[in-house]
């Protein structure tokens, strides 16, 4: 009996099953390891075997150890136990598919040359019998020389009889060696073990032979120098006139091994069974059916995201409110109740609001990723999507970041090219999420809709939306012709079986995507929020040292008493002089606390630097005012209406009220009326403070996503300073143009 | 006489061959050999996506997608 934890690494190709063994061996003792450097998860969990405690570590799925990626190599490292951050595992636990045994056997047979003691898990057995392939599990692993265990993960099948295999192998300690390669192979590969010295592992030495320009061949040259790469191309220049050129005597070698095993241990059916995938298949890749399921598929989900998730917002954003009013209650006026109402509750009401539609669209991913229909979207939008530089595999989230970049960043996981997945979420900011729609909704209401044909507000969000769907591809285009130039990704993807989602695993993924949110982004997105209200909050008293809160207390309880009075005065059909005047008085005394808080955060600091920041934001056409709403809105979009409304004296308007933001798109349209070139530019101003919104990184919530999935501040810097470059130059030339035109037809 | 040799981007629907020869970028031969596409081994060409690529091809029980440049540089026989 071992007395020590025992660490395993689990690794197969993608569709083995792997993520279900791994529940189904570690429960919910799980959680995520952290890798520096490394933007993929791997997660870790605990079980016991018998006796003996076992540290389970799941590897990203892969079909094969010549590392391509930083990432890939964390995964070879981590075998090859050269990170600080796990001890070299004691055993390796190969999960493969029994229906594809050759092609999962070809991961094996590499894993055979770690050293390190291998266990197959011979999994969806049960799917192999049912087309009529026999797997005899003892030749198999007479054959393959390592314990062979039939299970099937998703019903938790044979898993003790692994746990228990996981243990012998572990105290047994002898490895298998997988398939023998040609001599002049072996040859070259001592010769150049010779150079690098004994710290490079063998195994290592071989990948540097096989993998043309993969990462070890990179790492090492950039470490040896020139000199190595040009013995290693004599190398396989060599290898190749002696008919053993690289990369094919690795397939010849572990696919001849690997046949021989397979061939005496299985046995197949004559023809082919034509299976339930096929005829599937045969519908959801047709040209027309196939087409019209996915159009379905994708309404469908964008529609849940942006419908469904409405209601759930509207419930969490009351709650809050609620809470706000309980804390507002409880506590005098004074900078800590603001800063609880205001900072803090405002601020964990906004990073909670992205729940719903994160859970659904995670939901909706784990759904089609569950039951194979993921591969099936990006084979059917591949060709749209090569078009900007991307595969098939970037359209789900571009396509969820039209309702909102957060989750639709989230969902660029399923990416494995690097390059690509980052493209994907430098661009994803840019479509137009529905943050966006309060401040559209706000100037279109107030500059576009009087005095216009009907179809004119429905043009012009038209008109919004479509500057996202072009830019984004532009933008994507160009960054992997720049920033993100490289090797044209290899797209090669299997399009796996079909299977039925499981409940617990879509559930399991909803929750762990809606968690990893609140605890990684929360913190960030909360932070925003206070610096933001601070802000806007300090200083808090006017130039005498009285306190605008207590200055804004006494007008609102002047204007209530008075409340009664205006009422009457404004029903009275016909009134006195003297009436009248009273009515004036009482009008402009209810207007007051408004009119003071929007001195105060005139006032404040931020309001200070936006009147300092005028003149950059002149040429765009924009007042102080507008600057400072859109600097207040870095946390969300949406926060410049309720900003606006406070600097320009229509309250503290909720972005979600239509009447408020009415009232608001009236005083904006009065002030603006007041000014001689906002008065006569009006139109040319909207338009430009909708493109800039179109364009710009205003939100705090997405660029803590981006840190979080780029494990890195320097890409949601660079996200920030592109889009908000992009955003000046688009409301400049908007306004410029505006003008120009205003002019013209004047 | 065998049928002649050609490009695998060249098959049509429900055409089973060969594969002669796997050429193109070291990286996407690589991934082909590790998917099972390799000399000596037969596919059958499944379709092409509704947008005219990428294309469709069955390796036993496993079905691979790759674009058509890449399947032009794969040479089959077909059988």
């Amino acid at each position: 009996m071992l007395t020590k934890t025992l660490t395993v690494a689990l690794v197969g190709n993608p569709n083995a099953g792997k993520s279900t063994l791994f529940n189904a061996l570690s429960g919910l003792r799980q959680r995520v390891g952290n890798y520096p450097g490394v933007t993929v998860e791997m997660k870790k969990g605990r079980f016991a075997a018998g006796g003996t405690a076992v540290e389970l570590i799941d590897l990203p799925g892969t079909y094969s150890l010549a590392a391509r990626s930083p990432d890939e190599m964390v995964a070879v490292d981590l075998l090859l136990g050269r990170r600080p951050e796990e001890p070299r595992p004691d055993v390796v636990l190969a999960v493969v598919d029994a229906t594809n045994l050759d092609r999962h056997l070809y991961l094996t047979s590499q894993l055979l040359d770690l050293g390190t003691p291998v266990v197959v898990a011979l999994n969806m057995i049960d799917a192999a019998e049912a087309q009529g392939i026999k797997i005899n599990a003892a030749e198999l692993s007479a054959r393959l020389g390592v314990a062979v265990v039939p299970v099937q993960a998703n019903a938790g099948v044979g898993i003790t009889d692994l746990t228990r295999a996981v243990v012998a192998a572990a105290e047994g300690g002898s490895a298998a060696t997988g398939p023998a390669f040609p001599g002049a192979f072996e040859a070259e590969v001592a010769a150049l073990q010779e150079e690098l010295g004994p710290d490079v592992p063998g195994f290592l030495t071989r990948r540097l032979v096989l993998d043309v320009g993969g990462y070890v061949e990179q790492w090492l040259v950039g470490r040896h120098g020139e000199g190595l790469r040009l013995k290693l191309n004599t190398a396989r220049r060599r290898l190749a006139d002696a008919g053993h050129s690289v990369p094919g005597v690795e397939a010849r070698a572990r696919f001849g091994w690997v046949k021989a095993a397979v061939g005496a241990a299985v046995a197949r059916p004559a023809e082919r069974r034509v299976t339930a995938t096929d005829r599937i298949d045969a519908v959801l890749t047709h040209r027309v059916w196939g087409t019209l399921v996915f159009l379905a598929v994708m309404f469908l989900m964008f529609q849940s995201i942006y419908l469904w998730a409405g209601p759930l917002m509207d419930g969490i954003e009351g709650a809050v409110g609620r809470v706000g009013e309980a804390v507002a209650g409880a506590l005098g006026p004074g900078p800590l109740r603001s800063l609880l109402v205001d900072g803090v509750v405002k601020g964990v009401g906004s990073v909670l609001v992205f729940l719903p539609q994160i859970m659904i669209l995670f939901g909706f991913v784990a759904v089609l990723e569950g039951c194979g229909y993921m591969a099936r979207a990006a084979f059917l939008m591949d060709r749209l999507m090569s078009r900007c530089g991307l595969s098939g595999k970037s359209f789900i989230p571009m396509l969820s970041s039209v309702a909102c970049a957060v989750p639709g960043i989230m969902a660029t996981r399923v990416i494995e090219n690097r390059r690509d997945r980052f493209a994907t979420i430098l661009v994803a900011p840019l479509m137009s999420c529905s943050a966006r729609l309060p401040v559209y909704l706000l100037l279109v209401g107030a500059f576009l809709t009087e005095g216009y044909a009907w179809w004119v507000p429905g043009l012009v969000l038209f008109g919004l939306y479509l500057i996202g769907f072009v830019t984004a591809p532009l933008v994507a285009l160009l960054l992997k012709r720049t920033l993100l130039r490289g090797a044209t990704p290899v797209f090669v993807m299997e399009l796996p079986a079909y299977h039925r989602p499981r409940v617990r695993a879509v559930v399991r993924r909803m929750v762990e995507a809606g968690g990893a949110f609140v605890v990684r982004a929360g913190t960030i997105i909360l932070a925003a929020m206070v610096l933001v209200w601070a802000l806007l909050y300090f200083p808090r008293t006017d130039p005498t040292g009285v306190p605008y809160e207590e200055r804004i207390a006494a007008a609102e309880a002047a204007a209530e008493a008075n409340a009664d009075r205006l009422a009457e005065l404004k029903g009275k059909d016909e009134a006195t002089d003297a009436e009248k005047e009273e009515r004036e008085t009482l009008e402009a005394a209810a207007a007051e606390p408004d009119r003071l808080n929007g001195e105060w955060k005139r006032d404040s600091l931020l309001g200070r630097f936006g009147r300092w920041l005028e003149p950059a934001v002149r040429p765009l056409g924009w007042d102080w005012k507008v600057g400072t709403a859109a600097l207040a809105s870095f946390p969300a979009r949406e926060v410049f209406v309720g900003t606006a409304g406070m600097l320009y004296g229509a309250g503290d308007v909720d972005p979600g009220d239509d009447e408020q933001t009415a009232g608001l798109g009236a005083a904006v349209k009065a002030d603006w009326a007041a000014d001689p070139v906002r008065g006569k530019y009006g139109v040319a101003v909207a338009a430009s403070v909708m493109v800039f919104f179109a364009l710009c990184m205003q939100c705090a919530s997405t660029l803590a996503v981006i840190r979080r999935e780029t494990r890195s501040w320097a890409w949601p810097a660079f996200t920030f300073a592109y889009m908000t470059a992009l955003a000046y130059l688009g409301a400049l030339v908007t306004y410029q143009v505006g003008a120009a035109v205003t002019d013209w037809g004047a | 006489m065998p049928a002649p040799a050609t490009p695998l981007s060249d098959l049509r629907p429900g055409d089973r061959a060969e594969v002669v020869a796997v050429a193109g970028d070291p990286a996407l031969v690589q991934r082909l050999y590790e998917f099972g596409l390799f000399e000596g081994e037969t596919v059958e060409f499944v379709g092409t996506a509704p947008l005219g690529d990428p294309v469709e091809v069955r390796l036993g029980n496993a079905r691979l997608t790759l674009r058509k440049a890449d399947a032009a540089g794969v040479t089959v026989r077909p059988v």
